[in-house]
This record gives structure tokens, sequence and C-alpha cells, in this order.
């Protein structure tokens, strides 16, 4: 039997990636240099060399299960941003932490392959496949503190619920199967147009749904997020607040904007309620965190719930707030843990007091960092709130909006709190900081976007990612 | 500067205005031939007022820590020439039209169509020229008295300054908003490390509040996009009219954020504390300038934007300013520290604005206007009088006081202009500004116009009462007075008290600027109620 082989261009930056992280994994074990920074700078070159060519790889293949189009490619482009930056704050810090195995440039490696994989997947057994690689590397990732308590903790309880959500995906994708006799979300959008909705097929989205609002950390899905930021290392934390929740962001968008598009009333409501749980329950607790760690644990769930509400929307315009709002949520982030990493003793809020006075530059990145997050122009924070609320106003969800304003400024109570203690507060014990110029890159990168997209959106903003070709 | 002590405290006062109007003539001619010099040279003005201070006050975060001189002498520089360069705008601002002059258009955000579209008519000049005045003021007056930090403060006020500008300037949605929200930063940090024992509190009080009401305006903001035809364009919203019962919910939608900012009565309460304990600077640009942007927006926004909804909620208005008005008056008797009793003059004062605005008719536009000016210069004078005694006695408690006009003579002249100013009696400005409301607010609402004159009444009683706690009566045995004011703070003091008995004796000087636009701004309610009772009339008819 002649089996042709598929055309491989849509899919060329995976393979790269994998290619050169198996390579990776061989090498580490006969070079016997005393740090691993070379594999870091290798992944850096490599996911430099795969931004390149994303733009020339667009297409479909594998019989319609692999589609890279401007969709995939633009979610591709913040999950090797967030790659990128991570490896930067990493080098030292990993040091410091102990933590510096061969394994773990690779395991972030193959956890962005796996998410490039689920932003171009159309079919739900790949998208399946592509969630587990991602899945199973961030469990290792989490717990590569080895001989640390709460690292293995965080490890284990990602893992175990990690592996219920991942069933209850499996549950839910079989049930869609058994109904459109299909996995391709293609076929079950045009089989579920034509027949009537039963209570099965709700059931299977709803089940659906859970699962990445797993991934997303959207309460009542949440409860992981906490403990297993605040017990992975600092990096590790950085690249899960970004990378896993823009890609399950991307399946999101994918599954339910395509497969589902004739039950858009059933999951917005459900969404809606999601949205509005996730931004209560984020931002209220975390005003009582006094772990940093913690506390940016809950700010990214209230911030999934922001970008819910581009989802809400239900439109492309929507979507396309959803996708400018987690690039920009990338930055500032990243920026956020990379000030945490640059402390010698960053976990602790207090930690924070008088900073301002000891290292007054660290301190007012951390302040912008902060506007930005809490969304006050003239910083990307604000032009991604902007966005997204636009977007859900023009949809009629306006008192959604309302409620997430409202959240919002909850929100600002517990970010100016940090700046609060850096400013305001006298200063306990000298904070020490490890600066080294990989970090200083990742903080000046995320800066510079900060501002640069503050004070001109056009760079990000009023394109439209389509996503058919 | 050189003080003889005790034996020569009499001759003191005497030297200080001989050596100080030395001075004068050197600081008009500069004016003068700045005036000059930038009326000739071609510059887009707005921009040019705005971003000095922006940028300038990012460079001054690069100058050495140790050059703290270097970062004073600069900021005084770069306020000194962006007041310069705003002259233009008095001297050539053309007041027969309601237009918008000295406009400025770039495509910004063409995707959402936004633009950065720049302009002034008579509401809104006299604001710019005001914030360019009091931010030199600022820097003066703080010379001293701030040693820690140096040039992190003199870079906050001037990112305050270009940010005032910003907002009085804009004539896009967007770029409004983003000056509006982007003050808050620097304010903030102003007051929470610069601020008095509560500082921390009163911060992130003031942050907080600030912050609900602009975001819910926000709201407001996006859905009136999508009423104007996708666009931000204030001048174009202002030829659109919204449905009756969107033009409600956006009036209460920006509601929120201008009450906030004025403050008016329910939510006043961040004010008090804002004003306490920020530094002296901070004070005066919270009092002088910030709370006038919420008189502000509803002169930009709010009336002519919903006309039909202003002019239906216009009796609440007036009933909440009035009861602004009165409460803050009495609260103000109670006061014990110099700086609340200050601040909460500020909520009565801030009454008699909004109840000319939403008089709705000339006399108590134009007084509500002239009165922001006013109050801007007046209380603005008596935050900075504050300051310079507190700098001596490091105490706000007015039983601390006592006697001050034996020690401190020209502070306390200083001090009984901008007392009466502030009471309102004739031949100062607030008498202007004050009169003109009262008319208007009895033309609008008798009763109302009634109780408002109690304020006035009780406005001098407490006023007076402080003067005299303070600068009678026996010399009190806390009190430290030194010196009396040295040239720095006459010099700082000397261009209020010429603004107080000039707008005074001829308020013409200003209120020929707003003429006009205020015109246009009653014939746009006017006009479109009147659409609205024909309407009406023939939907009865129906």
């Amino acid at each position: 039997m002649n089996i042709p082989l598929p055309d491989l261009t849509p899919i060329i930056p995976e393979i790269i990636m994998s290619i050169v992280t198996c390579a990776l994994l061989t090498v580490e074990v006969f070079v016997k240099d005393k740090t691993k920074d070379f594999l870091g700078i290798i992944c850096i070159g490599t996911a430099l060399a795969v931004m390149y060519m994303i733009p020339m790889s667009q297409g479909v293949t594998f019989g319609g299960m692999f589609i890279s189009d401007g969709y995939s490619s633009y979610f591709k482009f913040i999950f090797l941003i967030s790659l990128i930056l991570t490896i930067l704050i990493s080098f030292k810090f990993i040091q410091r932490e102990d933590a510096e195995f061969g394994e773990y440039y690779s395991l972030l490696m193959f956890a962005t392959a796996g998410m490039m994989i689920m932003a171009s997947s159309a079919d739900l057994i790949l998208l399946y496949l592509g969630l587990e690689l991602m899945a199973l590397s961030t469990y290792i990732l989490a717990g590569i503190k080895r001989h640390d308590t709460r690292s293995n903790e965080a490890a284990l309880k990602y893992f175990l619920l990690g592996a219920f959500s991942s069933a209850i995906l499996l549950f839910g994708i079989s049930l869609t199967y058994g109904l459109t006799t299909s996995t391709n979300i293609y076929q079950i959008a045009e089989h579920l147009k034509q027949g009537e909705t039963s209570i099965t097929l709700l059931i299977a989205m709803i089940m659906i749904i859970c699962a990445f609002a797993f991934k997303i950390a959207s309460a009542p899905f949440h409860m992981w997020a906490p403990d297993v930021y605040q017990g992975a290392p600092t990096s590790v934390t950085a690249f899960f607040s970004v990378g896993p929740k823009a890609a399950g962001f991307a399946v999101i968008g994918r599954v339910f904007f395509i497969a589902f598009e004739s039950l858009q009333m059933d999951w917005t409501a459900i969404l809606i309620g999601l949205a509005i749980l996730t931004m209560a329950v984020g931002n209220i607790l975390a005003i009582v965190q006094t772990n940093m760690k913690r506390m940016l644990a809950y700010s990214s769930i209230a911030h999934a719930g922001y970008a819910l509400l581009g989802i809400i929307a239900g439109t492309t315009e929507g979507l396309n707030a959803v996708m400018t709002y987690l690039l920009i949520y990338a930055f500032m982030n990243m920026g956020a843990f990379a000030i945490v990493i640059l402390l010698e003793k960053g976990e602790n809020i207090k930690d924070y007091n008088g900073l301002s006075k000891s290292h007054p530059l660290v301190a007012a990145m951390m302040l912008v960092f902060m506007f930005s997050l809490t969304g006050i122009p003239p910083t990307a924070g604000f032009i991604g709130k902007f966005n997204i609320f636009m977007a859900a106003i023009n949809a009629g969800y306006t008192w959604v909006v309302v409620v997430a304003v409202c959240f919002s400024a909850i929100s600002a109570y517990y970010y100016m709190r940090i700046v609060m203690n850096m400013f305001m507060k006298p200063m306990e014990a000298e904070a020490k900081i490890y600066p080294n110029p990989a970090n200083g890159a990742a903080l000046l990168i995320s800066l510079l976007m900060v501002f640069i997209i503050g004070i001109m959106p056009s760079v990000v903003i009023g394109y439209t990612f389509q996503m058919f070709m | 500067m050189q003080t003889g002590h005790d034996s020569h405290a009499d001759k003191q006062p005497v030297n200080t205005i001989a050596r100080t109007l030395l001075y004068v003539p050197a600081i008009i001619a500069f004016v003068y031939l700045g005036a000059i010099f930038s009326v000739q040279i071609e510059y887009p003005v707005l921009s040019w007022v705005i971003f000095l201070p922006i940028i300038g006050g990012f460079l001054i975060f690069l100058i050495p820590r140790k050059h703290e001189m270097l970062a004073r002498a600069t900021s005084l520089g770069l306020t000194l020439v962006a007041f310069i360069l705003s002259l233009p705008l008095y001297i050539n601002f053309d007041k027969t039209t309601a237009k918008m002059q000295f406009t400025e258009v770039h495509n910004w955000i063409p995707a959402w169509g936004i633009k950065y579209s720049l302009g002034v008519d008579g509401i809104s000049i006299l604001f710019v020229l005001l914030s360019t005045l009091l931010s030199i003021l600022c820097v003066t007056v703080s010379w001293t008295a701030i040693t820690e930090k140096v040039k992190e403060f003199y870079g906050s006020i001037l990112l305050i300054e270009g940010s005032m500008i910003g907002v009085f300037c804009s004539l896009d949605f967007f770029l409004f908003y983003i000056f509006w929200e982007a003050m808050l930063i620097p304010m903030y940090i102003l007051i929470g490390v610069w601020g008095g024992p509560n500082r921390v509190y009163a911060a992130i009080k003031f942050f907080l509040f600030t912050l609900v009401g602009s975001l819910l305006m926000l709201v407001g903001i996006i859905v009136s996009y999508y009423y104007t035809n996708k666009s931000f364009d204030v001048l174009q919203m202002m030829n659109t009219t919204y449905p009756y019962t969107i033009q409600l919910i956006l009036f209460w939608a920006f509601f929120a954020a201008f009450a906030v900012k004025v403050p008016m009565f329910p939510v006043h309460t961040w004010l008090p504390d804002a004003h306490t304990e920020a530094p002296t600077a901070g004070s005066v640009i919270l009092a002088g300038i910030l709370i006038k942007m919420g008189a502000y927006g509803f002169l930009r926004f709010s009336i002519p934007l919903f006309p039909e909804a202003a002019k239906a909620m216009a009796p609440i208005m007036i009933v909440l300013s009035v009861i602004a008005i009165i409460y803050g008056a009495v609260i103000c008797l109670a006061q014990t520290d110099l700086k609340r009793l200050i601040a909460y003059s500020s909520v009565s004062h801030m009454g008699f604005v909004t109840l000319g605005i939403f008089a709705l008719n000339m006399q108590g536009i134009q007084g509500g206007i002239l009165q922001m000016i006013n109050h801007g210069i007046v209380t603005g004078a008596l935050f900075l009088s504050v300051g310079i005694i507190y700098e001596r006695t490091h105490t706000r408690e007015i039983a601390h006081y006592g006697g001050a006009a034996t020690a401190m003579p020209v502070y306390a002249a200083f001090f009984m202009i901008f007392t009466l100013a502030s009471i309102g009696l004739p031949g100062t400005n607030g008498f202007i500004g004050e009169f003109l409301i009262l008319l208007g607010g009895f033309m609008a609402w008798k009763l109302m116009g009634v109780l408002a004159c109690t304020g006035i009444i009780i406005g001098a009683g407490y006023m007076l009462w402080l003067y005299q706690k303070v600068f009678f009566l026996e010399t009190n045995p806390y009190a430290h007075y030194h010196e009396d004011v040295n040239e720095r703070e006459f010099l700082t003091l000397l261009p209020l008290v010429v603004l107080v008995l000039w707008i005074g004796f001829y308020p013409n000087a200003l209120l020929s600027f707003m003429e006009v636009s205020v015109q246009g701004l009653i014939d746009r309610v006017n006009v479109s109620a009147q659409q609205q009772i024909t309407q009406n009339i023939i939907e009865v008819i129906k």
C-alpha cells in the first residue's frame, strides 16, 4: 500500500521544535560543561528561527487535521515570546535554585511544541495530543526542584488535577464523537448545524468547557493554580501563567467558534457565569494574599476572567481582542515575574518594603508592571482591557463589562499595595538583587513593549486574524 | 537669604519687600520678552505645552541623585518655559468664535478611529494657563520643603502638569481618557511618598475613588463610541443626538467619574484626606487644578453631549450642589486641622461651581467657570500659605497657632487677602464668581439660590475664625515662627495676589474669553430641549 507523504510545510515549525529538543536531550548527556547556559541559548535561537518560519508555513495538512492560519500563527508567536522570556529569566535563576538540569530547557521546548500543536489542531484528537504533550511537560517542570517539598507537592497536585481534567476532556470528546461521528471540528460543526440540540450534546460541551477552564485556571477550576504557582520555581511559574493559559484560549476559540458555533447561546451563557466567577474569585482572594507568587496566581486567574469577555462577545473582533490581550499580558506578567526573580527574596510581599530606597530602578520598573496589570494608561494593560471591553460592548454585553470594571477597580487595591510597599513603607532589610544580562534583557523587552503598545497600540491591534484559510 | 533674628525682626519685612521688588521688573521683563518671542515663532502650542513637562519629567529621573539643586533648577526652568510657551494662547486667542482654536489633528490609532486631536475654546483655555502658572509656584514652594527623593518629586510634578493640560486640551475621548487616568500614577506617588503621617491611607483612597468613577466613565465612552458611528471625536459627538434613555444612562456613567473628581456631595470623602495628607505642592495641584477637571468634564462632555439628560437631571445636580455648599461649610466650623479646614472649604466652593454649571444659564455657567479659576487661585494660594508656615512650625493644628501676625506681618497680610477672597469680599475675585453663580442660581431655582447664600455666610464665619485663631490672640508657646516670608515665598504668593485683585476689579479680562463659547453651550442645551418638547408635542398630537 502506498500512502502519500502529507504536505509537511504547515507543520515545519513544530517539527523543528521537536527535533531540536530531542537533540538537546541527547547532547546534554555528553557535554560536561558546568553550566547549561548553552542549551538555553540554543533554545532561544531555535525559537527565533521558528518565529521567522511561521509566516511562511501557512496551510492545511494531514487531511484537515492540522491548520496553520493567521489565528494559530498569532498564538504561536505568543507561546514563543513567552518561551524566550522564560529562558531569559531562567539562566542564572535555576542555578540559584538548584534546579539546573539539562531537561529543564527541553521540557520548556516540549511544552511549547505542545501548545503550538494545540493552536493549530483542527481535530479533537490532535488537540488532545498537543494538550497532553504540554501538560506532561509542565507537570515535570512544576516539580523540577527535586529536593523541595513544596515543588513536589505542586507537581503532584498539578498532575492529579490535570489528569482529571484530561479525562473529562476525553469524555467530552468521545460523547461528541458519538453524536456527530467525527472528531474534525469542521465536520462537527456541519453536523451540529443540521441536528437538534440534545441534552447529551450539552453535557459533552460542558465537559469540554470544564477541561479548558482548568487549563486557563478559570474559577471554579482554579484551585491548583495558587499552590502550583507558589511551589514551582518562579521562572516556571512565569511560564505557566502565560503559555498554557494562552494555549487554553487558543483551543477555546477554535473549538467553540467553529465546532460549537450553533450552540453559541448555550456556551455564552455558561462562559458569562464562569467569567464573572473567575473575576470575583481572582480579584477578591488576591487581596488577602501575603505571598507574591500566590498573589500573582490569583491575579492571573482574574486576567483569565477579563480575557473570557472577548470569547463571550462571540465575534471575530472579540477573538482578536483576546489574542491581543494575551500578548500584552505575556509581556507585563513576564516583566513582573522577572522582578520577583531579580530579588534574592521576592516571595513575600513584605520583602518589597522600601525597595525604592535600596533599588529605585527596580522599584520603578515594578511600578510600571503593576500599573499595567491594573490597566492604567499609558501602559499596555489599558489597551488590552480597553480592546476587550470594546468588543464585549459592541456585542451587547455591556452589563458584563460593568461587572468587569468593578472587579478591575478592586484589583487596583492589591497591585497598588505592592507599589505602596515599595515606595511608601520604610525599608526593613536591605534587599539584595541578582542582576544579570539575560534577566535585564527580559526586563527591558517587557518594559519597552508595555510602553510601546501602551502609546502606539497600532503595532498590535487593527489586524484581523481569521481562522479560515 | 539672610535674616536678622530678634533685634532686627522689625526691619525685616521692609527689607524683604524692598529686595523682592527688585526682582519684579526682571520677572515682568522676562515674561514680556518671552511672550514676544513665543508669539513670533510658529509651533504647535498645545503639544509643546503638554509634552515639554512630560518629557522633561522623564529626563529629570536621569539626573544623578546627588545633584538635587540641578533637579530643582531644571524643573523650575521647564515649568517657566512651559508657561512662556502657553502665553500665545492668551494673546492670540480669538474671542469672537466658539470654535476650537489652536487645533492639531493627527491620525493615531486608525483601527479604532482614534485621532491625536487637540484644541481649546473659551471654556478650556483659562485652565491651561492656570495649570502652567500654578505649576511654577508648586516648584518654588517645594524648594526647601522637599529634601528626600528630590528628582522623583519634581519629575512627578512635571508629569502631572503635562497630563492635566492634556485633559483640558483633548478633543478625542480616548486621548482624554489616557491623560485623565495617567495622571493618577504620579499623583498617587506624590501623596503617598511625600505626604503627611496618614499619607498611605489617603493615597490609596484617592486612587480607588477616582478609579471606580473613571472606569464607569470608560464604559460610557465605549457605549457612546458605538452610538457615534465608531468615533471618539468629541466634536462629532457634540453634533450627534443620542436617544433619550441612552443619554440618561451615559449621563450617570459620566457623572460617576466627574462627580468623584469635583467632588460632589456623596462621593467627596476622599478629598479631605488627600488634600490634608498631600505635600503642599500636591495640595495645590489637587485643589487648584485637578478637581476642576471634574467640573470641566461636566461642561465639555456631560452637558453638550447629553443636553436633554443634563436638563432633566439639573434639579438633582443643583440639590446635590447646595447640600455640598452647606454641608462642606458647616463641617469647616468643626475642624481643628488647618489643611483639613481648607480642604472642606473646597467641597463647599466646588458646590458653588456645580450649582452655577447646572443652573444652565449664561450667568451661572460663566460664574461657574470663573469661580473654578478663582478657587484655583485662592485655594491654591491658601494651601501655599499653609505650606509656608508649616515648613516653620511643623504642625497643622489650629490650636498650636496664635499671634502669628506679630511675628510674620507680611505673611499675615498675604493670608488676609486670600482669606477675604475666599469669603468673596467685593474687590476680590471670589466676589465676582459667587455673585454670578448666585444670580444664575436664583434664575434657575429661587429656593436653592437662597440656601446657597447661607454657605457664603458660614464661609465668612469659618475663614475669619481661622484667621483670628492663627494670626491674632496671644502668641502661642507652641508656635515657633522664626521668620517672615523670604523672597522666594514672597514671589510665590505675589502673582496670586495680583490675580485676585485683577480679576476682582476687572473680571471682564477673563469673562470675555468664555462668553461666546458659553453662549454656544447654552444654545446647544436649549435647542435640543426645544426639539425634545416639539417631539413630545408631536407624539401627544398623534
